[in-house]
């Protein structure tokens, strides 16, 4: 399998991606004799940029579309109370936008279609039994379905309390019934509503904070709002340096 | 039946930093060694796309797999241990290099006082200053005779650092010069040179400059790009066993690595192991490894539960505390911190390192009196600026909501503004902490997972609080606006990130009676069999693992080496 890799590297030395890498570590490589690792990344007989194939035909590329704003896992109804629930959670305010504009439910209907949803790198084998809160969840349940149940309940929650669904209350309402939830007001039998306000609140931060390669952040606006410059390859010149805002990249600026 | 390979000299179980150590000084000896590592190959290339925290921190990309292995978890012999299914606590390294891929790199020498800790804690303040159930032991060995070895392995790192005012003697200096340092470090420095307290550059494995190591290996310097801890190093500036050790190794011709071969069992016949049956993961197909010395470099779980699926070495029996193999078990207080909001102030908290920070030992060891203290030992204390990645860390004021308009406004406010000084506690061992095999819970072969029985003491809790306040103090110092700090340290809990700082289980001493491995890690059962790692430790220290863990790994590849030569016990 290495040696498949291997191979796959001689046959491209020059990939672009090995150039825009070294283009913006922004290390200073002139006058020190590379070897080891970083010698290994630079393209081979010491050739820079000027020696970058020509372009290929030059055709008027378009903005690329929103193609992943699209559902893998959520009804369009499990969508719309996502969205309003990770709104309150994480509003629009003076900063900048909510999780909705940031599009957190994409993120997290995303990622509910992933090892995240499946719960597929974690020990999920029998037998279960409730232990203390110290040895951490011990649930049969994966990530998805309890997002199904926490949904349906959130809803019924609604309907009992103020006899609409969550997506059409007051922003003042849905606070009360999230609040039930992460106060363990709300009494359920198959789920802990405090586990699955925990699940919604760190999906919601990570839909915001997260590359927008995985469909939330939107724009980089969460990472702007907070000064966060997002995918540097260095910072060897600010360390020192008193606070300094950076405009952020995000990790399609790595790759050619 | 297991297909058998031809004989080999040396075959190691685990390619991290132990095994790659191992490797490297015993291949320039000439000896053929084979490394058996169940995870996956590793290169510097595999992290341009590195930059990624919700794969790497948040999903952890590069840690085992628990839907494979994992470990169980108790408090106390009258619960029911159960699974650990999701992260949290400590983070399990997996491929080559190991967790040694993705640490922070801060690396220090344990101090004199650890390695004689009963003894001179007894010649301090008398035998009843050690509790009851509390099994601190000598480690046979002295800080002056590991002294050498930290040395070696400073140098094979190129660890960059400053003369640590309070710390033991040394036969020579960093390597390389400390890290740049930032305001934010500026202010921990100042707060407690005012205090009168001893601050120095924190030792790095994060390349202040480039290097080049006494095996010849050249390394660039680090970015501060802020990516350390939970990724690998996209420019090799951070040490690891893939950028050091382990091409040393493969450069004399003597050392083969097989990837995804997951070590089942060492093999034995009297009392001398013969080699190794391990499955190749790929295929499913199981292979026998015979060999004249065996390794087992293979963090301190996975070295326990080798030993006691094979019946090698005494089994631990916490009633009456005879046996070796999975005392001592211990870990790291950590909680013991402050973190300070400012108001007007900004830093670039965005940007860091993993080893890049200030720390200070004046309560750590036995470096402050403990007469009217109800604990032992101490802990580090220190400000790092590892770079604060967005979703990880989102800290606000005591009071915030940690959701809705507030909670939003105050995590942004705060985002480059809130700075925390933390104590590193040490961690003593206790009879009734100790790692055996699960009756219930079997991994993806059938084989029970390892047990862990193990919570904080009154020691543990009295040390949290003081070192909490000694923090909250230099933070006041720092001028902060408000400061939150540790109240009570509660109950060990497996599922807040604490450290992957896991210890003990096979450890070192100098009786048979009461420790696994003398004191260059043979076992005292099994005269072939060396077992290195952390999984040495009586106890552990107040301080990082690892440069400890490096510095025996040295220590034993000359054991090992002599050994291969003249044969019998060594210690």
């Amino acid at each position: 399998m290495a040696e498949e890799t291997k191979q796959q590297d001689k046959n491209n030395p020059e990939s672009p991606s090995r150039r825009k890498f070294i283009k913006n570590s922004g290390i200073v490589v002139g006058g020190f004799a590379l070897g080891g690792v970083l010698g290994s990344l630079l393209p081979r007989g010491g050739k820079d940029e000027t020696t970058e194939p020509p372009p290929e035909d030059k055709k008027e590329s378009k903005p690329a579309e929103g193609f992943t704003y699209a559902l893998m896992y959520f009804t369009p109804e499990q969508f719309k109370i996502v969205e309003a629930a990770t709104e309150r959670i994480f509003p629009a305010d003076d900063n900048g936008p909510g999780a909705k504009d940031l599009g957190v439910a994409f993120f997290i209907d995303h990622q509910l279609n992933g090892d995240w949803g499946f719960n597929a790198r974690e020990y999920m084998h029998a037998p279960f039994y409730k232990g203390e809160s110290v040895q951490g969840y011990q649930g049969r349940l994966k990530r998805r379905e309890i997002f199904d149940i926490g949904l349906r309940e959130l809803q019924n929650h609604c309907m009992s309390k103020y006899e609409k669904g969550f997506a059409e209350l007051s922003a003042e309402e849905q606070d009360d019934i999230l609040r039930d939830f992460d106060e363990d007001k709300v009494d359920l039998t198959t789920i802990s509503p405090s586990g699955f306000f925990k699940l919604l609140r760190i999906a919601t931060l990570e839909g915001a904070y997260s590359d927008p390669l995985y469909s939330g952040n939107r724009n980089m606006e969460g990472w702007k709002m907070r000064n966060y410059p997002g995918s540097q390859m260095a910072y060897t010149n600010v360390i020192d340096k008193e606070f300094t805002e950076i405009a952020p990249q995000s990790l399609k600026d790595h790759l050619g | 039946m297991a297909k058998k390979l031809p004989k080999v000299d040396v075959v190691i179980v685990g390619v991290g930093w132990a095994g790659g150590i191992i490797a490297s000084e015993l291949t320039k000896k000439g000896l053929n060694v084979v490394g058996l590592e169940r995870g996956k190959e590793r290169k510097t290339e595999d992290y341009f796309m590195v930059h990624d925290e919700l794969r790497y921190a948040v999903r952890y990309e590069m840690m085992q797999d628990l839907s494979k292995e994992t470990i169980s978890f108790r408090g106390n012999e009258k619960i029911r241990a159960l699974p650990m299914r999701q992260y949290g606590s400590f983070l399990l390294g997996d491929g080559l290099g190991g967790a040694g891929v993705h640490w922070n790199g801060q690396t220090y020498r344990f101090l004199p006082y650890d390695f004689e800790i009963r003894s001179k804690t007894i010649e301090r303040y008398g035998e009843k200053k050690i509790p009851e159930g509390m099994t601190i032991q000598d480690w046979g060995i002295t800080y002056d005779e590991m002294e050498p070895y930290f040395d070696k392995f400073e140098k094979t790192a190129g660890i960059s650092g400053e003369e640590n005012p309070l710390g033991p003697k040394r036969s020579d200096k960093y390597p390389t010069p400390p890290m740049k340092s930032t305001p934010a470090l500026n202010k921990f420095k100042e707060a407690a040179e005012k205090l009168e307290l001893h601050p120095y550059s924190l030792p790095s494995a994060n390349l202040s400059e480039p290097y080049t190591n006494p095996d010849g290996v050249a390394r660039a310097a680090c970015q501060y790009c802020a990516y350390c801890e939970r990724f690998g190093c996209e420019y090799g500036a951070k040490a690891d066993p893939v950028v050091t050790v382990i091409p040393v190794a493969k450069q004399t011709g003597k050392f083969e690595i097989r990837t995804h071969s997951n070590v089942r069992r060492i093999l034995k016949s009297g009392n001398k192991a013969t080699g190794v049956l391990y499955t190749d993961v790929t295929t499913g197909e199981e292979i026998e490894q015979p060999a004249d010395i065996v390794v087992l470099t293979s963090y301190v779980f996975s070295n326990v539960k080798l030993l006691l699926l094979s019946g090698i070495g005494t089994p631990y029996d916490s009633k009456t505390g005879k046996g070796v193999i999975g005392k001592n078990y211990a870990y790291q207080v950590m909680k013991g911190n402050a973190t300070g909001f400012f108001e007007k102030e900004q830093f670039n908290l965005f940007a860091g390192a993993g080893a890049l920070g200030m720390t200070l030992d004046d309560y750590n060891g036995d470096n402050f009196d403990h007469s009217d203290l109800n604990f032992i030992h101490g802990g580090s204390i220190a400000i790092t600026q590892t770079g604060q990645r967005p979703i990880q860390n989102n800290k606000v004021p005591s009071g915030t909501p940690l959701w809705g308009k507030e909670f939003k406004a105050n995590s942004i406010k705060y985002a480059n503004s809130a700075l925390s000084v933390s104590g590193q506690g040490s961690s003593m061992p206790f009879q009734h902490h100790y790692l055996d095999l699960d009756p219930t819970y079997k991994d993806e072969f059938g084989d029970p997972l390892v047990r862990i029985t193990f919570d904080f003491e009154e020691q543990d809790r009295q040390l949290a609080k003081f070192m909490a306040e000694k923090c909250s103090g230099i933070m006041k110092e720092m001028g902060a606006d408000h400061i939150d700090s540790l109240k009570e340290l509660g109950p060990y809990d497996i599922t807040t990130y604490q450290s992957t700082h896991n210890t003990g289980g096979v450890i070192m001493g100098t009786s048979p009676d009461t420790s696994a491995v003398n004191n260059y890690l043979q076992m005292w059962e099994a005269e072939n069999l060396f077992v290195i790692g952390a999984s040495a430790f009586p106890h552990n220290s107040g301080y990082n693992p690892t440069g400890t863990v490096g510095a025996l790994a040295y220590r034993a590849a000359e054991g090992i080496i002599k050994y291969s030569e003249e044969g019998g016990m060594l210690a």
